[in-house]
């Protein structure tokens, strides 16, 4: 499975970077990025979800997950 | 402040500074949800109030209906004169599409967590220096006297102001957010001394450029061109303005609620790495920042039939506590896992100091507590609350204890 932000709907609320350091980073105008190519394991899917579920735009997509 | 009639019924009547409102919005906002749940009053020359996470995203996001040219809700009705241009007196904030886009995007990296994340130890001494003057007290003031002097020392240090002038920034920020009921002549002549101030730092920066935001901003270009005088001169306005009040705000709500919580206290100084998710919640259920709008053209909208410059309040501290979006809304959950609030706003104004803002918050709260990690309100009734669209204790004696 893969993480990505989806950079129409992120508007920089920085809730990823701070809760999931490990899988976002942030970009020069403080938008969010995905470090690496966004492959997922059984551990960082867990908090991928969790940023999910705390990103106020909506903007974090998980592809393959249900 | 000048005396208003006493609101006869939220729904058709509101008033965000009434005394009932000011003291406890909440159970207010709840009653609002169920019965409207879009809030009207004739005040303010006509505004309305959605209590609704739902109400509140739409009208956020939609920047075709809704004109940000003013976002503090003043006495009587704006006409097309009154109103600034589309650039607005305070970009980006007051600006909309497309120039909006343009203002944003010179001040997004001065606030992007990059430039942001270094200042850690220089708040953390900053609040640290201010603990100190508490000496041995038993009893101090976490907001008047803590709270509320870590924001104007940032904030002064990041413009490269003199240090000596953070009580004047304090006053400013008070007349600016807090002259809603003077009259319209009165603010003006009240904000000629801090013009005057403002063009005189501008002018010393353009003499002596140094590396602080100031001369970023007399020297960051849009498409080859420097920024107008005045652009500079509102974007200073409105990062003083927007980065005092509300953080003033979010750190004396939370240490507030820890002085009344010992559960929540004592699980903070325990576990220092629940901090992050702790300082979201703070966040979520203290949001101090109540934005307006105006109504672009008459139109029916969320089933009202609203007017030309009406006003509305944007309450994003009403949306964080909608349990069709937060279970248990009105609970305090320390460790609350999935939590989208919108204490920064949503879409395009998206606070831009939010960085800066969760950064003063947590190490104001994590300084707090490791000086005292037991204390309580030493007097509830003496708590008072600031009235107007940022909300959070001004007053806030507490007792240390042992």
């Amino acid at each position: 499975m893969k993480v990505v932000i989806d950079g129409e709907l992120c508007q920089g609320q920085g809730r990823c970077f701070s809760m999931a350091p490990d899988i976002f980073g942030f970009d020069d105008l403080g938008n969010g990025v995905v470090r690496g190519d966004g492959t997922l394991n059984p551990e960082t899917l867990d908090m991928a979800r969790l940023a999910q579920a705390n990103c106020p735009e909506h903007a974090i997509l998980i592809e393959g997950d249900e | 402040m000048s005396e208003r009639p006493p609101v006869t019924d939220f729904a058709t009547d509101f008033d965000h500074t009434d005394p009932a409102w000011v003291a406890d919005p909440y159970p207010i906002w709840q009653d609002l949800r169920e019965r409207c749940p879009v809030a009207h009053t004739d005040r303010y020359g006509g505004a309305w109030f959605p209590a609704t996470h739902a109400g509140v995203t739409t009208i956020a996001k939609d920047t075709e209906n809704f004109t940000s040219r003013a976002v503090i809700m003043e006495e009587g009705r704006p006409g097309e004169e009154a109103l600034p241009a589309p650039i607005g007196v305070a970009p980006p904030i007051t600006s909309d599409p497309p120039f909006h886009q343009l203002a944003r995007k010179v001040i997004l990296p001065a606030f992007a967590p990059g430039v942001i994340n270094p200042l850690e130890p220089k708040i953390r001494e900053v609040c640290r220096d201010l603990l100190e003057r508490f000496g041995d007290d038993e009893e101090v003031n976490a907001s008047w006297d803590y709270a509320r002097l870590i924001p104007p020392t940032v904030i002064r240090e990041m413009l490269g102001f003199p240090e000596e002038d953070t009580e004047r920034f304090i006053e400013i920020v008070h007349m600016i957010t807090e002259s809603v009921d003077n009259p319209e002549e009165q603010r003006i002549a009240e904000f000629e001394p801090i013009e005057a101030y403002f063009v005189q730092q501008m002018e010393d920066h353009m003499a002596n450029p140094r590396d602080d935001l100031t001369s970023y901003l007399l020297n960051v270009e849009i498409d080859g061109q420097k920024l107008a005088p005045e652009h500079v001169f509102g974007t200073i306005v409105l990062i003083l303005v927007a980065g005092i009040d509300t953080t003033w705000g979010a750190v004396g709500a939370s240490l507030w609620h820890l002085a009344h919580h010992p559960e929540d206290l004592a699980r903070l100084v325990n576990e220092p790495d629940l901090m992050p998710v702790a300082v979201e919640e703070f966040l979520r259920f203290y949001a101090p920042v109540t934005m307006a709008r105006l109504v672009k053209a008459d139109m029916e909208y969320l089933g009202c039939p609203m007017k030309e410059y009406d006003w509305i309040l944007l309450g994003f501290p009403a949306a964080n506590r909608d349990p069709v979006v937060f279970k248990d809304a009105d609970q305090f959950i320390i460790d609350r896992a999935e939590n989208r609030h919108v204490a920064f706003g949503l879409g395009i104004h998206r606070c831009i100091g939010s960085n800066l803002a969760r950064l003063e918050l947590r190490v104001a709260i994590e300084e707090f507590i490791a000086r005292y990690p037991k204390f309580e309100l030493a007097d509830p009734k003496a708590v008072t609350w600031a009235p107007g669209q940022i909300r959070g204790p001004r007053q806030l004696p507490v007792r240390i204890l042992p």
